[in-house]
């Protein structure tokens, strides 16, 4: 029987069976996309690695704190006529004069620490997506193009990256800041300081994305596959966008997850420096430099707690992206 | 070889020319020079007459050629906070920073080599792990909050190093921290904090790289030809792990000078990262056009010398790729 | 060239066995089960003695040989039985009795010359460094030793060359210092994982001699592991066929390679191209050796065995003397039975085995069944189109002369010139790749014209050319007689392009692993708006998967679910899913294991022949060009030496580079017969030999030739650019002597 194997002795080979596989269902499909993602080496990697799985939970635990904030803190922070001086300066609670309804503490102004450290948490986290989107859509955007394209232009972007990777994300950070702050108004700063925040950690990291897509992209455009759409005539951006781009998403993956760690800690430190986001919408930054000025005097809480948010964070993150790495690159198992 | 040096100089040179354009736009277009000049008083013809003597009516060109060639003395006028002139102020603090980037470049290439060699060789043991699930923690602590820790626990709790400042410094040449044992100890917390985060990143960059050598086709016949393990691991391995890392290395001094921005504020460190912060904060226009060019110099300088490396490890660079055997 | 030391054959015999395997059993412990990658196989080598090693990809043989040299990676281990290193048990060593051993004992050469070798440190460095760990030596002896060992292994200047880097080295060049790497301690046993896969066929017939001389000379054992039975006929005295980690048969070469009894063995001689003989069909092995993890009970062949009984499937034959050899098969356990088959087996040789061409006839009727069947049940419109495409094709094959694509004076240059800077400060020259020279062919309607050449001669430019991936520094390209170049007007061009499709080399790199085979298939339907609505489009679809050979439910699967083989039909789907009438292959077979490049093979001709589609193929394989094409071009650095029909061409070339190209092919048929050496490698592309490119390498050459390039002449229904040819001094094809102004290498 020649040209005969195992799928053709399973099934006879008819078109029918092809058409009542595919009326089968939608549900059929995803019932099996499902299995497969749970049978998927991936999928057993995360399984096996207890601390990712830990990773995982303590992430999902921050995201649903800082988006659940205005539902589940305890206090709302950002409105001023809560506050309370009396409350000031409360210790945690376990703590000689702590106060259950301020379960870490307060802060010099009667905030409660744990509800400033949800809201902040959100500040932290929507900056550091947006910055790390940001920087995703330009650095595979340029990427693809220097890439794909080659020649002069590829040459062009990737001087311009070797510029911007000498200059480090903070100080690309705080050279943008002091041009925000001559260039605008003074009434503008506040409101414009997020964006300019986001533009300017996106802007310095979208290096690291280009240059990975276009190692990437420059190894994919000569596979055959590329070529073989190439001889049937399709276009650059088609090809660009539904073949290559598919393709080199899995390191886009883990540099966009070790970036928003990234991301995160380089708001923290601009807020810590004082330049990032303004003191009336307090990111988990903020909460730390507000409460340096008390850590000599003792009121330590006001700095750890809102630190140790921060690192528990910026770890999960970091341990996911390192799983990630692993799990896509089966070379190194 | 020379061509290679050729165009990175003018490569440099490029850079040097953008950075220095974007400095000369913050001078000029970004407020107005004359108010910061003059008082709010002056009148138009004193207005007028501020301009002339700054040369602000010459054409664009002429102001650019100006400011390229002052800035090349050194020159970049007053400081609007501190009232000296702006190469005094930084002269006075650049050799604060440049110790402190040293002894953290130092402390972090000395521990962060050989601790990624060690988990590179060793991928499975115990320590390995440990090694490398700590420094995902280090990577994962901002280095503000490195220094508040650090303060925290040596200074506040234990009162062992001092918690800011540069301490007693010796003038050799330069006023240095180095020389004596109150400088020494007062450069430790610093130089750690600002060390931390770059040790990691060293450790585990030579630990890919070391992972990916190991896999190669001429390390697995280097074996099969009995050579020893420290053969192949130090001498076959280990060197051609050395051109990725000498470029890292390169890129993590220039890091090291921005994230001294960060030690020298926790620390209050006098050095120019804070003078830098400062001039931000006042807009201090002047200082941060000069530390700009400054900090863009070194890294320029920085990148010369790596690619100079280069053609001294790697062979392949130094000759041409002629293919004898005919 | 079967001259083999008598004295140290008799001697082996005699003498005890240098390696010794009994029951190696290698596991891969994975998350779902363990893999038995090589299982309980048993053999010995006996001092200077050759053993080949043969299978397919997979097959076990490479990792026999890390075992053995005790390089396993993990988590790869030895699970069982034993290996004996001169009567020693060595699979039990410590890590650093077994260091000491390698390379001072056991010696490996790898297979990529280009990554073997540490980029930074110069030839004499690494070279030193392995004498001196295993021999005690000067550094001064160590080098003077190392420069011995690079002119024995045939490294001109070996003095001066000595200190250079590996990238100042060429291919073929480098797998030499790897042999002198490898010889270095002068070991006992080399374990030659294969050697010569990635060199061109000139390169890979001068390694083989050089390979066989050393071991003459120095009396070592060589176990040759590779998956072309050609090198083993050239080299080995015993061979031992491996197939899913197990050894299906092993004996003497003569034996195994003339008189293949193992029906897995006996299919795979009789599915190779013979460069010497027409054929029209394979023999073919259906279906692809079993992956690790689906090893069925039994003889791991009885699902493809085509004599398999009912022992076969449920019990596992051990390895039985038969005659000088020992066979795993259940057909050769009873006595009465052994004399049968092992007697036929000898006798018959393997083309004219009356089995393989009923088979034949089998397989040719099968597929054509099976497609009409497709056809009569596609859908109207489908039909429609392909009585109008079928139409066309008809009349164009009527007439003989139709030509479909005509290519004249084609050529392409690759700018490769350094910078600018480095021109102006380094005095280097602006210098341009000639990758296609002014090559001159046409393609008549329904026939298959081969391109032939070893790497770098620009075959796979001029395909690139054809399809359009590339654009022409010059000449013409004319598709029915219009040039592809004045066709203005994006619409009829593109109409032009749909009618041309590639089907490329690599299955792996081919498909976009991201996509659904339904939508790559559909993908040149899809981009030409070839048919409209998903019914027709799925319909064809599924048409396209049963015509090569798939079911039509493969297509919602991914790439990453098939084989190689099974990959490479979905691309001839792909290809043929806008009904081209021109099909460009650019070595479509070269990755495929050799039962598989059988089946696609096959599959491919009777495509052909049914669909009526004019073919240019790709090839640096000569026996599988012969096998596939009506007409052959050959060519040599950008340049068409040689074009002619593929009869002639390959019973009696003519031009030089032909002939040196068509006695450098390993001799399956083991005739021993004289042939002409192979001299020379092929110069750099970058800085070709003046007049004829070939003159440096060429035994009839002139002054002429050096001055002046060769034009093409025709004579006897052939095209050769040969100024000898032209003169009429090249002497007649089969009486070619080696000449003795040239001189091997060696």
């Amino acid at each position: 029987m020649p040209f005969t194997d195992d799928h053709e002795r399973r099934q006879p080979g008819t078109t029918d069976l092809a058409a009542a596989a595919e009326s089968g269902g939608t549900l059929a499909r995803a019932r099996d996309r499902l299995h497969r993602f749970v049978d998927s080496d991936v999928f057993y990697s995360f399984r096996k690695s207890p601390i990712t799985v830990a990773a995982f939970a303590v992430t999902l635990l921050c995201f649903v704190c800082a988006f659940g904030a205005p539902w589940i803190a305890p206090h709302d922070t950002n409105d001023v006529a809560t506050l309370d001086l009396m409350n000031a300066e409360l210790p945690p609670v376990w703590l000689e004069g702590g106060d259950w309804r301020y379960i870490l503490g307060t802060d010099d102004q009667g905030r409660d620490v744990l509800s400033a450290i949800m809201f902040g948490m959100q500040v932290s986290l929507i900056v550091g997506f947006a910055s790390v989107i940001f920087a995703m859509v330009l650095g595979v955007g340029l990427g693809l193009i220097s890439g794909y394209v080659g020649g002069r232009l590829d040459h062009f972007i990737m001087r311009v990256a070797d510029v911007q990777l000498s200059f480090p994300s903070v100080l690309v950070a705080l050279l943008l800041f002091g041009f925000a702050k001559t260039v605008l108004p003074r009434g503008m700063q506040d409101d414009v300081a997020i964006l300019v925040l986001i533009f300017a950690i996106g802007l310095s990291s979208w290096v690291q994305f280009a240059r990975t897509v276009r190692g990437s992209t420059m190894v994919e455009k000569n596979k055959e596959y590329v070529q073989a759409a190439r001889v049937i005539g399709r276009r650059p951006l088609p090809i660009m966008l539904q073949h290559i781009l598919p393709n080199v998403m899995g390191p886009v993956l883990v540099i966009a997850t070790i970036n928003l760690a990234l991301a995160i800690i380089t708001e923290a430190t601009l807020s810590f420096l004082g330049v990032g986001v303004p003191p009336t919408q307090p990111s988990l930054g903020t909460l730390i430099r507000f409460g340096n000025n008390f850590l000599f005097s003792g009121q330590w809480w006001m700095t750890i707690f809102p630190g140790t948010a921060l690192v528990a964070l910026a770890l999960a993150v970091n341990l996911l992206g390192d799983w990630l790495r692993d799990a896509l690159n089966p070379k190194l198992r | 070889m020379l061509a290679f040096i050729i165009r990175r100089l003018f490569q440099s040179l490029l850079v040097m020319v953008a950075v220095g354009f974007i400095a000369f736009s913050l001078f000029n277009f970004v407020g107005d020079p004359v108010n910061n000049m003059v008082g709010i008083d002056a009148t138009i013809e004193e207005r007028q007459r501020m301009a002339e003597s700054l040369g602000l009516n010459d054409p664009f060109p002429v102001q650019f050629a100006r400011f390229a060639a002052n800035a090349v003395r050194g020159d970049f006028g007053q400081s609007f906070r501190l009232s000296v002139p702006v190469e005094d102020a930084i002269a006075e603090r650049l050799p604060a920073t440049l110790e402190l980037v040293f002894v953290a470049a130092l402390l972090s290439l000395a521990i962060g080599v050989p601790l990624g060699v060690y988990t590179g060789l060793h991928r499975n043991s115990p320590l390995s792990r440990l090694l490398l699930t700590v420094s995902l923690i280090g990577i994962s602590l901002p280095t503000f909050l490195i220094g508040i820790l650090l303060i925290l626990v040596f200074s506040v709790w234990l009162n062992w190093l001092p918690s800011f400042g540069r301490g007693e410094t010796v003038d050799i040449g330069w006023q240095s921290n180095l020389v004596s044992l109150d400088g020494l100890r007062s450069i430790i917390l610093p130089a750690l904090t600002l060390c931390l985060f770059q040790l990691t990143l060293v450790m585990r960059l030579v630990r890919a790289e070391m992972l990916e050598v190991l896999r190669t086709d001429y390390i697995k016949f280097a074996r099969a030809r009995g050579l020893t393990n420290r053969a192949v691991h130090f001498g076959h391995a280990l060197k051609n792990t050395l051109v990725p890392v000498i470029t890292i290395t390169g890129l993590q001094i220039g890091n090291l000078i921005a994230f001294a921005i960060i030690t020298e504020t926790v620390f209050q460190w006098p050095g120019m990262g804070l003078l830098f912060l400062q001039a931000i904060q006042f807009v201090d226009i002047p200082v941060m056009a000069a530390y700009l060019c400054l900090v863009a110099f070194i890294f320029v300088l920085i990148n010369l010398v790596v690619d100079l490396l280069y053609y001294t490890i790697d062979p392949r660079l130094r000759i041409d790729k002629r293919v004898h055997g005919q | 060239m079967n001259t083999r030391a008598p004295v140290l054959e008799s001697a082996g015999s005699a003498k005890a066995p240098v390696l010794q395997v009994e029951n190696l059993r290698v596991e891969f412990p994975t998350r779902r089960g363990t893999l038995v990658a090589v299982d309980d196989i048993s053999f010995r080598i006996d001092p200077g003695e050759v053993l080949g090693v043969v299978g397919e990809s997979g097959a076990g043989k490479s990792l026999t040989g890390a075992a053995i040299i005790g390089l396993l990676e993990p988590p790869g281990r030895i699970a069982g039985g034993r290996i004996l290193f001169a009567g020693e048990r060595i699979d039990t060593l410590g890590r650093q009795e077994m260091r000491r051993l390698r390379g001072r004992h056991i010696a490996m050469i790898f297979q990529d010359p280009l990554t073997s070798l540490n980029p930074l440190y110069t030839i004499a460095h690494q070279l030193i460094e392995t004498i001196r760990t295993h021999l005690d030596m000067s550094e001064r002896a160590a080098r003077k030793h190392a420069i011995e060992l690079l002119f024995e292994v045939g490294i001109p200047d070996a003095g001066k060359r000595v200190d250079e880097y590996p990238h100042q080295f060429s291919g073929g060049m480098r797998q030499r210092v790897v042999i002198a790497l490898a010889l270095a301690a002068h070991p006992r046993l080399i374990i030659a994982d294969e050697p010569t896969t990635a060199l061109d066929v000139s390169i890979q017939a001068q390694i083989i001699t050089l390979l066989k001389r050393l071991c003459v000379e120095h009396g070592t054992s060589v176990m040759l592991i590779t998956h072309d039975m050609g090198v083993i006929a050239e080299t080995a005295d015993r061979v031992a066929v491996m197939y899913a980690g197990r050894i299906a048969e092993i004996g003497a070469v003569q034996q195994v390679i003339l008189g293949a009894m193992h029906p897995y063995t006996h299919g795979l001689m009789g599915s190779i191209p013979m460069i010497d003989r027409d054929m029209d069909h394979l023999v073919q092995i259906d279906g692809a050796m079993p992956r690790l993890t689906e090893i069925p009970p039994g003889c791991a062949f009885s699902p493809r065995c085509k004599e398999a009984m009912p022992t076969c499937f449920s019990e596992r034959p051990d390895l039985a003397r038969v005659g000088d050899a020992k066979v795993a098969c259940w057909l050769f356990e009873g006595d009465e039975k052994t004399g049968r088959r092992s007697e036929e087996a000898n006798a018959a040789g393997k083309g004219s085995d009356p089995d393989a061409a009923r088979l034949e006839a089998e397989a040719n009727s099968d597929i054509a069944d099976r497609a009409k069947e497709r056809a009569s049940a596609g859908a109207s419109d489908i039909d429609r189109k392909t009585d109008e495409i079928e139409g066309r094709t008809a009349t164009m094959a009527d007439g003989t002369d139709d030509i479909l694509v005509q290519v004249s004076d084609l050529a392409r240059d690759f700018d490769i010139s350094p910078p600018l800077l480095n021109r102006i400060f380094e005095g280097g020259k602006r210098s341009v790749v000639q990758a296609v020279d002014r090559v001159d062919f046409s393609i008549r309607s329904g026939r298959t014209f081969s391109l032939v050449g070893e790497s770098g001669c620009g075959k796979s430019t001029v395909a690139r050319l054809i399809v359009g991936l590339y654009t022409p520094s010059g000449g013409r390209i004319e598709f029915e007689g219009r040039d592809l170049a004045r066709i203005d007007g994006r619409g009829e061009i593109e109409g032009i392009r749909k009618r041309m499709q590639m089907i490329f080399q690599d299955p792996y790199a081919s498909l976009n692993p991201r996509w659904r085979v339904e939508d790559i298939i559909a993908e040149p339907i899809r981009a030409g708006n070839l048919l409209q609505g998903r019914k027709a489009i799925d319909a064809r679809i599924a048409e396209l998967l049963v015509q090569v050979g798939l079911s039509p439910l493969d297509g919602r699967k991914f790439p990453h679910e098939f084989s190689g083989g099974q990959r490479q039909r979905i691309s001839i789907a792909r290809a043929l899913a806008s009904r081209p009438e021109f099909l460009i292959c650019d070595e479509p077979t070269s990755a495929l294991d050799v039962s598989v490049q059988a089946q696609i093979l096959n599959l491919m001709k009777s495509l052909q022949k049914e669909l009526g589609l004019t073919c240019l193929f790709i090839s640096h394989d000569l026996a599988v060009v012969r096998h596939i094409s009506d007409e052959v071009g050959v060519m040599y650095l950008g340049r068409l030496v040689e074009w002619s029909d593929a009869a002639t061409i390959f019973d009696a070339p003519m031009h030089p580079y032909t002939r040196m190209l068509r006695d450098a092919i390993p001799d399956l048929k083991m005739t021993g017969q004289d042939r002409i050496p192979v001299a020379g490698e092929v110069p750099s592309p970058l800085n070709p030999p003046s007049g004829c490119h070939f003159h440096p390498r060429c035994p009839h050459v002139e002054e002429r030739c050096r001055r002046e390039i060769p034009q093409s002449t025709r004579r006897d229904g052939r095209l050769v650019a040969c100024h000898a040819f032209e003169e009429g001094r090249l002497p007649p094809s089969k009486s070619s002597i080696p000449d003795d102004s040239i001189r091997n290498p060696e």
